[in-house]
Formats: C-alpha cells, sequence, structure tokens
C-alpha cells in the first residue's frame, strides 16, 4: 500500500441528485477517495451489510445516518478493516482507497489502518501517556525518532485538533487529566498526527456536551482542507451542518446518497425523507 | 507518502510482532508442561502398585511386602469430615451474611481479609490447632486462656478430645480453618447469582427473611455451594503440612478420633523422605491414588457447574 | 379488620415468630462472617503468645543472628529468613515472565478454542498438592538437574559465586524451580484477569492506528495492566514464602547459609515442618512458633500489598481467583 498516487477522476454528477442529464455542463475534477462496489458484510450468518455502492469524495467530509441498527458503524470499521477484530465476519465485494484495493489478497490490516484513521464514540487516550505521548504514538510506532519532525507534528496536530492553545505547556501531563472534550479533541489529534488519508468518526460527539460537540464541529468543518472525513453520526442537524455529502443507511442497505443539501431539503426516496422529517429513526 | 512509511520500518514491526506472538506460545508451552511431566510420572511409577491390597491393607514394616495405604485414605476421609463440620457451616453462613446482609463496605473489607487468609501457608494453621488442642495447657495467662481451657475440658467430656497430644480432630481443626475463607468466597458468589426476584416472591407471599433465606435461595443455589464445598475438599485433601503435628500419622487403624491418624498426603512425606525403595514405590502409588481423587473432583464440579450455568 | 386496628404494642404470634427466627438467623450469619476477623486474631493471638518465651529469651537478635544450636539452646533465624527469600526470589525470576506472557497469550494471542481447554489445564495444576509436587522432585527433578543441567550451569556460569561449590541435585535452586512450578498457576490466572479487564475501547484505539498485535499489547494493555499485574506478581511471592512440602523435600535441610545456589539450604516453612515433631523443650518449641510468627508476618504484609494492587485495576471476577 505504500507510495499509491491518489487516482484522478472525474465523476459526472449523480442522476438521482436531481435530474442534471450527462449531457449538462461536467463538474469540476474531484478524486474519489473510496470507490465501494456492492459491499456486502456478515457478523456470522447474519448479513449486516447489503449490497453497497458508494464513491465517497477526496477531501469532502461525508456523513453517513440512519437509525440504530442500520449498519452505519459497521459500515465505517469495514473502511479500515477493524471489523475484523471481531471474529467470524466476512466480507464481499470490492472496496478501493484511492485505486488500492483495500482487501487485496497482499494487503495487510495494519498498513490500511495506517492510511485510514479512526476516532471513536468514546474518547480513549491512552492513560499511562502524556498529551505529547498520546498524539505522537502513531509517528513513534512507525520508527520516527527526528525530535523536530515529531515537535513539529505535534504542534501541527494539535492546532488542527483545536486544543493546541488550551495544552500548550502542560504536555506533560496524563492524557486522561483532560475534559471530555478535550479528550476527544486530543483522540482526534492522535489521528491527525500520522497524516492519514482518511479520518473516519464513529459518532465522535455523542459523549460530548453542546459546547464541546460545537468546537469539535468546527474543527471537522476546517479538516477538509487537508483531510477527507466520514462521520457517523446519529444527529441530523450535525449532519447537515458539517457534511458535504450524505448517505442515508436503513437495514444495512444504502438507501440514498446525495450532496447533504438535497438530503435534506429534497430527498428522492421516500424513507429518507421519512427519516430526515422525523417521522421514524 | 509520508516518510515514516519505509519498507524497513514495516518489515521490522511484522518481525518484531512474529517473535513475540511465537515467545508468547513458547510461555504457555512451558506453562503447561508440567502437568504432563508429573502425571507421566505419577502414572508410570505408580500404576503398577495400585491393587486391592494397597486400599486395604495397613503400612507393613520395612522389608516386609504387601503394605498399603488403608488406614490413610480412611484417615484422609476422617479429616475431610471432621474439617467440613467446621468449615461448611461457618463459611456458609458467612457467605450468606455478605450476599443477603452485607453492606458494600463491609463486604469489601471481609472479602479483603479472606483473600489475605487464603493467602497464609497452610503450616501456621498446624501451629494454630497444636496450639489450641494438642498442646498440653499451660497455667492460665488470661481469661481468654482459662476459657479455652475450661472448653476443652467439656469437649474432653463428652467427645474424648485428649487435653494433650495429637489426634484426628486437631487435624480436622487446622484444614477446617483453612476451608473457611474459602467456601464463604464461594457460597457468596453464587448466592449473588440468585435472582433477586425470588427473594421478592417471597417475601411478598409473607415469608420473613430468613425462610426466604434458606428455603428459597440457599436451594437455588445448592449445586454452587456444593460444588465450592467439593473444591474446597479438593484442595485441602492434599494438605500435608498442617498435618504434620496435628493429626501426625499413624501405622494403624485410627480407632478413636482422639488419636491420631494417618492421612495419605502424609503417608506419601514419610515415605518419599524415607530411604527404602518399596516404599518410594507405595508413595507413588498414594501420590497417583490422590492426585486421582483430586482430579476427579475437579471434573466433576467443572461438569456439574456447566450444567448449573446453562440453565 | 382492617391491618391497623391491632394496638401497636402487641405483636402477632406470627410477627413474634419470624422476627427471632429473623433475629437469630441474622447473628448466625453474622457470626459466619466474623469469623474471618477472628480467625486473624487467632492466628496472631496463638503465635504471639507460643513465641513469648523465645522473643524474651532472644529479643530482635533473633532475627538476625545465625547460630542455631539446640543443644546449647542458642538460636537465630537469619538462615530460615535467607533461605526463604532465596528461593522465592528464584521462584518469581522464573514464574513472573513465563506467567505473564502466557496470560497474554490467553487475552489476545491464542485462537478462541484453544483458550478454555487451556485455561482447564491450568487450574488442574493449580490442584496439585505441594507433596506431590516434592515427591516428583526428589525422585526425577533432582536426579536431571543434578546429572544434566547443573554441571552446565557451573560449567558456564561457575565464574558467578551462586554457581560454584559442589552439585548434590537438591538446595536452594531446586527449591526455587519446583516453587516457581508452583506459583504459576496462580500469577497467570490472575495476570489473565487483569488483562482480560483491560477496556476493548484501548486495543481499538491502538489497532486504529496501524499499530500489529504485539504493539497493541504494548502500548495498550500492558501499560494499562502494570499495576495490577504487579500485584499479581507480589501475590506469587506471598504463595512462594509459604511454599512448605515440597521446599522441605527438595531443600536439602541445612542450617548455615550458603552464597552458591546449589548448596543445601533452608526455609522458615521448611524448618517448622521438619523439627516441629522433634522439638522437646518449651524453648525450642517457642522458637519454633517465632520462625511461625516471622513467616505469618511476612506473608500477611506481602499479601495485603498484593490485595490492594490487584483491587487497584480489576472486575469482581480478579479478586475472587486470588
Amino acid at each position: 500500500m505504500a507510495d499509491a498516487v491518489p487516482a484522478k477522476i472525474s465523476i459526472p454528477q449523480s442522476p438521482a441528485a436531481g435530474g442534471a442529464p450527462t449531457n449538462a455542463l461536467p463538474v469540476a475534477e474531484e478524486s474519489v477517495a473510496f470507490d465501494i462496489k456492492n459491499f456486502s458484510l456478515w457478523y456470522g450468518v447474519r448479513q449486516a451489510l447489503h449490497d453497497v455502492t458508494i464513491r465517497i469524495p477526496a477531501k469532502k467530509v461525508t456523513a453517513i445516518i440512519g437509525p440504530s441498527g442500520c449498519g452505519k458503524s459497521t459500515f465505517i470499521r469495514a473502511l479500515n478493516r477493524m471489523h475484523e477484530l471481531t471474529p467470524g465476519t466476512r466480507i464481499e465485494g470490492d472496496v478501493r482507497l484511492f485505486g488500492e484495493n483495500l482487501y487485496g489478497s497482499n494487503v495487510e490490516p495494519t498498513t490500511v489502518r495506517r492510511r485510514v484513521g479512526m476516532v471513536f464514540q468514546k474518547s480513549n487516550p491512552f492513560p499511562t501517556m502524556s498529551i505529547a505521548e498520546n498524539v505522537l504514538v502513531g509517528l513513534r510506532l512507525n520508527g520516527v525518532r527526528d525530535k523536530a519532525l515529531l515537535r513539529q507534528r505535534l504542534e501541527e496536530s494539535l492546532h488542527m485538533a483545536a486544543l493546541w492553545d488550551e495544552v500548550k505547556d502542560t504536555l506533560g501531563r496524563p492524557g486522561i487529566s483532560l475534559s471530555g472534550g478535550q479528550q476527544q479533541r486530543l483522540c482526534i489529534a492522535r489521528a491527525l498526527a500520522v497524516k492519514p488519508d482518511i479520518i473516519l468518526m464513529d459518532e465522535p460527539c455523542s459523549a460530548l456536551d453542546p459546547i464541546a460537540t460545537a468546537k469539535v464541529e468546527e474543527l471537522i468543518h476546517n479538516l477538509r482542507v487537508n483531510y477527507t472525513v466520514v462521520i457517523v453520526t446519529h444527529n441530523m442537524q450535525q449532519a447537515a451542518r458539517c457534511s458535504d455529502k450524505t448517505a442515508f443507511f436503513y437495514m444495512g442497505k444504502l438507501i440514498e446518497y446525495d450532496e447533504t443539501r438535497t438530503i435534506f431539503m429534497n430527498p428522492a426516496n421516500p424513507q429518507t425523507e421519512a427519516y430526515v422529517s422525523g417521522r421514524f429513526g | 507518502m509520508p516518510p515514516m512509511h519505509s519498507v524497513a520500518n514495516h518489515h521490522y514491526r511484522k518481525f518484531k510482532n512474529a517473535w513475540m506472538n511465537t515467545l508468547a506460545i513458547a510461555c504457555a508451552l512451558l506453562v503447561i508442561s508440567p502437568l504432563g511431566f508429573i502425571l507421566f510420572y505419577l502414572i508410570r511409577q505408580g500404576a503398577s502398585s495400585v491393587n486391592w491390597a494397597f486400599f486395604t491393607n495397613l503400612p507393613a514394616p520395612v522389608g516386609q511386602i504387601g503394605g498399603g495405604m488403608g488406614n490413610a485414605i480412611v484417615g484422609t476421609l476422617e479429616l475431610l469430615l471432621l474439617a467440613s463440620l467446621v468449615g461448611v457451616p461457618i463459611g456458609v453462613l458467612g457467605g450468606i451474611y455478605l450476599s443477603e446482609y452485607g453492606g458494600e463496605r463491609i463486604n469489601d473489607w471481609i472479602r479483603f481479609w479472606a483473600d489475605v487468609l487464603n493467602g497464609i501457608p497452610s503450616i501456621v494453621w498446624g501451629i494454630v490447632a497444636y496450639a489450641l488442642v494438642v498442646k498440653s495447657p499451660v497455667e492460665g495467662h488470661s481469661l481468654w486462656s482459662d476459657a479455652w481451657h475450661h472448653l476443652r475440658v467439656v469437649a474432653h467430656t463428652l467427645v474424648g478430645l485428649p487435653m494433650k497430644g495429637f489426634s484426628a480432630y486437631a487435624g480436622g481443626l487446622a484444614l477446617g480453618f483453612m476451608m473457611i475463607p474459602l467456601i464463604l468466597r464461594t457460597t457468596e458468589e453464587v448466592l449473588v447469582l440468585v435472582p433477586r426476584s425470588y427473594r421478592e416472591a417471597a417475601l411478598a407471599l409473607g415469608l420473613p427473611q430468613w425462610k426466604t433465606v434458606v428455603r428459597i435461595v440457599l436451594p437455588t443455589a445448592l449445586k454452587g455451594i456444593v460444588t465450592g464445598v467439593l473444591l474446597a475438599m479438593a484442595r485441602v485433601a492434599g494438605e500435608t503440612a498442617p498435618l504434620l503435628f496435628t493429626a501426625f500419622g499413624n501405622n494403624y487403624w485410627n480407632r478413636n478420633l482422639a488419636e491420631p491418624v494417618a492421612a495419605v498426603p502424609l503417608q506419601i512425606f514419610n515415605y518419599a523422605i524415607s530411604p527404602y525403595d518399596d516404599w518410594h514405590r507405595q508413595a507413588w502409588a498414594g501420590a497417583l491414588v490422590l492426585m486421582a481423587i483430586i482430579l476427579t473432583i475437579n471434573i466433576v464440579v467443572r461438569i456439574i457447574s456447566r450444567g448449573y450455568k446453562s440453565n | 379488620m382492617s391491618l391497623s386496628a391491632a394496638p401497636v404494642a402487641a405483636a402477632t404470634p406470627m410477627e413474634r415468630g419470624s422476627r427471632l427466627g429473623n433475629r437469630i438467623f441474622y447473628l448466625l450469619c453474622l457470626a459466619g462472617a466474623l469469623a474471618i476477623g477472628m480467625l486473624l486474631l487467632l492466628v496472631a493471638y496463638q503465635l504471639f503468645k507460643g513465641s513469648y518465651l523465645a522473643m524474651k529469651q532472644f529479643g530482635w537478635g533473633f532475627l538476625v543472628h545465625s547460630d542455631w544450636d539446640p543443644v546449647n539452646e542458642i538460636y537465630g533465624a537469619l538462615p530460615f529468613i535467607y533461605g526463604t527469600f532465596v528461593t522465592a526470589a528464584i521462584a518469581l525470576l522464573i514464574a513472573v515472565p513465563l506467567s505473564v506472557g502466557t496470560a497474554i497469550y490467553l487475552t489476545d494471542l491464542a485462537p478462541l478454542w484453544l483458550r478454555q481447554p487451556l485455561v482447564s489445564i491450568i487450574e488442574m495444576l493449580a490442584a496439585v498438592p505441594s507433596v506431590i509436587w516434592g515427591l516428583w522432585g526428589i525422585f526425577v527433578l533432582v536426579p536431571c538437574l543434578r546429572v544434566a543441567v547443573y554441571p552446565l550451569l557451573q560449567k558456564w556460569f561457575g565464574f558467578l559465586p551462586i554457581f560454584q561449590g559442589p552439585i548434590y541435585g537438591i538446595g536452594y535452586l531446586t527449591a526455587g524451580i519446583i516453587v516457581a512450578i508452583m506459583i504459576l498457576p496462580i500469577v497467570t490466572s490472575v495476570a489473565r484477569e487483569i488483562l482480560r479487564s483491560v477496556p476493548n475501547l484501548q486495543r481499538e484505539a491502538a489497532y486504529a492506528l496501524g499499530a500489529t498485535r504485539w504493539e497493541v499489547t504494548r502500548i495498550a494493555v500492558l501499560s494499562y495492566a502494570k499495576r495490577g499485574l504487579f500485584g499479581a506478581a507480589i501475590l506469587g511471592l506471598g504463595r512462594a514464602l509459604g511454599e512448605t512440602m515440597a521446599v522441605t523435600m527438595v531443600i536439602g535441610n541445612n542450617t548455615e547459609i550458603s552464597r552458591s545456589l546449589f548448596a543445601p539450604g533452608y526455609t522458615l516453612a521448611s524448618v517448622i515442618a521438619n523439627e516441629f515433631t522433634e522439638a522437646s523443650t518449651d524453648m525450642s518449641i517457642s522458637v519454633l512458633f517465632e520462625l511461625g510468627l516471622v513467616l505469618l508476618g511476612l506473608t500477611i504484609a506481602i499479601n495485603i500489598v498484593a490485595q490492594f494492587m490487584i483491587r487497584a485495576i480489576s472486575s469482581p471476577e480478579t479478586r475472587r481467583v486470588a
């Protein structure tokens, strides 16, 4: 998986998004981060994801929404092969990260995860490490010893996670001495430090209070300049605020995928409409 | 790609992972292999000597063949019985207290100290039993020793507990002391598993609390309590140190619980450190029998528990 | 008749009977629970009482003198304290790494179908009585070590004083090895429970950074569980200090202190085991009581530390295993 060049391909506007015909003016070139075709996943005999086909664009924020149990967490964890930690899981289909097969026969999960980072629902900084050590653990694992580079990355990542000002004088304190919202931003900084291609976020704000949530949402907004973000959320307003594109999952199937505005204002599928207008969920 | 995703680093990490995996497997193999060794040698050295005579005969003097451990086997059973008389009531009642009555803080304390007690060397219990029951009473230093002295006189009159000397009672007492913290912990654990709704249903029917516990909760948890007792018995059946100066051992049948009594682990010890080959052979046989009993109890407990847990 | 019509003072026969029953039962159970505290007091009291004679005679010097002369009634506990610690140290050095490695294997690395059988084997190992290990030790381990292993050790490392001197097969090192075998099951069990109690979220954080399995174990599991694992080791130490029979059978029962690990020695527990029935004078018995008191003090102190550390990071299952 090393040394891949992100492929640049142009994609026409999806016909589901309001019916622009294919002979209209082409949209500006955008690369595809994840090209997923007919992806299914089983936990043992239970099928959790059914034939999902979706193209997630690079350098944008894509939100995955849907009611509990719809498979959104399962889907996002399949994007960095974290589902393989549960025994008995099986997948079918094609997942390509910038053109490379994520599930290729000689592709190791550890390599995938170095390129696709993840932030979890509940913040999980390593309690025996300081704030600085937490941020840098990924880099150190990768064998980076250069103190200057480490210092630079530390500052960069904490800046990008909007945490630098709050911790710059206490970098040696344990990671768990921070508040809940700060811990989550620390986890984001930790994920950012290794400069992954993608950041996956599995309901990152669900354990946070509204003020902390607002900070994280602002940071997500700023991340899109440099990173591709895929965020799972059960909070529709959050999806509407933060994302460029939204995918609606229900019962393990991808029901609709379009620009966020379209999904929330003018969805094509009646199920989508029912969910976003709050009639079920 | 950023500089750190180097191929060398990747290979190094893979190699280290594989190496640590191998080390961990090696540790596991080393840890379980002694069981294989022990069983192998027990069977190899002891199997041929385990016969009917072994179970029924008394130890023979050196040079005579045909000696057995009949008295030691019976002695061990006697000791287990006596130990259970001490250990089971106190342990079970204590476990009931923890589960039905205790508060969180006092329960933590009791559990803590029970665990500490479980870690005391077993020979210390032998010393305590010796001091209480074997040693001839010394002039009363205090109220306590006078009270205990009177208790011993009573016991002497009632059951013939000797005022001085080794006895099965002493051995049983030492082992019983050991059983108390063990049984207390296991009893508490199973009682806590009984759903609260059972108790509430019984109380709602008008049963007083003590009857609720005795008639409803205890029977529900009975299997678990019994397995706990069996495990404790398996544990003390193999103990030698507490018996060295309480039960003391006996080359003849024990006619009277107030006399010294033989026990299988004691006999194994005495034979093993002797210079006679025939006795060594019998030590192996005794060890095989003892191990078989202990393993059987453990396996039986496991089978019972599996059925219990799936209920 | 309404329930409240009956005068408050007179309890009905039903109430009276059950209240009495409840009281008696409660007191019985309380007595059972308090038995734990009583046992502790009893043990301490009896050992102190029995040691009184010796303590008066020898004072604190008892702990640091090494003369052991029953005929002239000169007693010093140092050889036994020394032997106890040496065998315990050897046992820990061998057992702790092996146990932690095995615990790691059982928690994170072993295939699922293999885990329960391995755990069962380890539980059965814990059930083997001390005297049987001693028997195996005398007739199998000792000859093997004497003939095959110790000469090699002396050849390679003979420049160290601990590996010098005549080789008998019995001695400190052999006792240490047997005690190591005996404490492996409990240290492994406790270590395993401690590792299992590390939250999975911690492991996932490390996996998500692209860590290998070993790196996940190192970063997320072992550092988190450090204190508890240390407690497991201390628990093993407590057990090692008190092992009696197997040690008595392979340590050689020599009251002199020796630097060589191949030399015969003595431990607190084994000297009590050997000498108690021989002791005839009040003083000699009191000395043995005092040795028992030292042993008790050591093991209780160590066990208290161990129990605290294990409870610092643990689920209820861990506490039971200990």
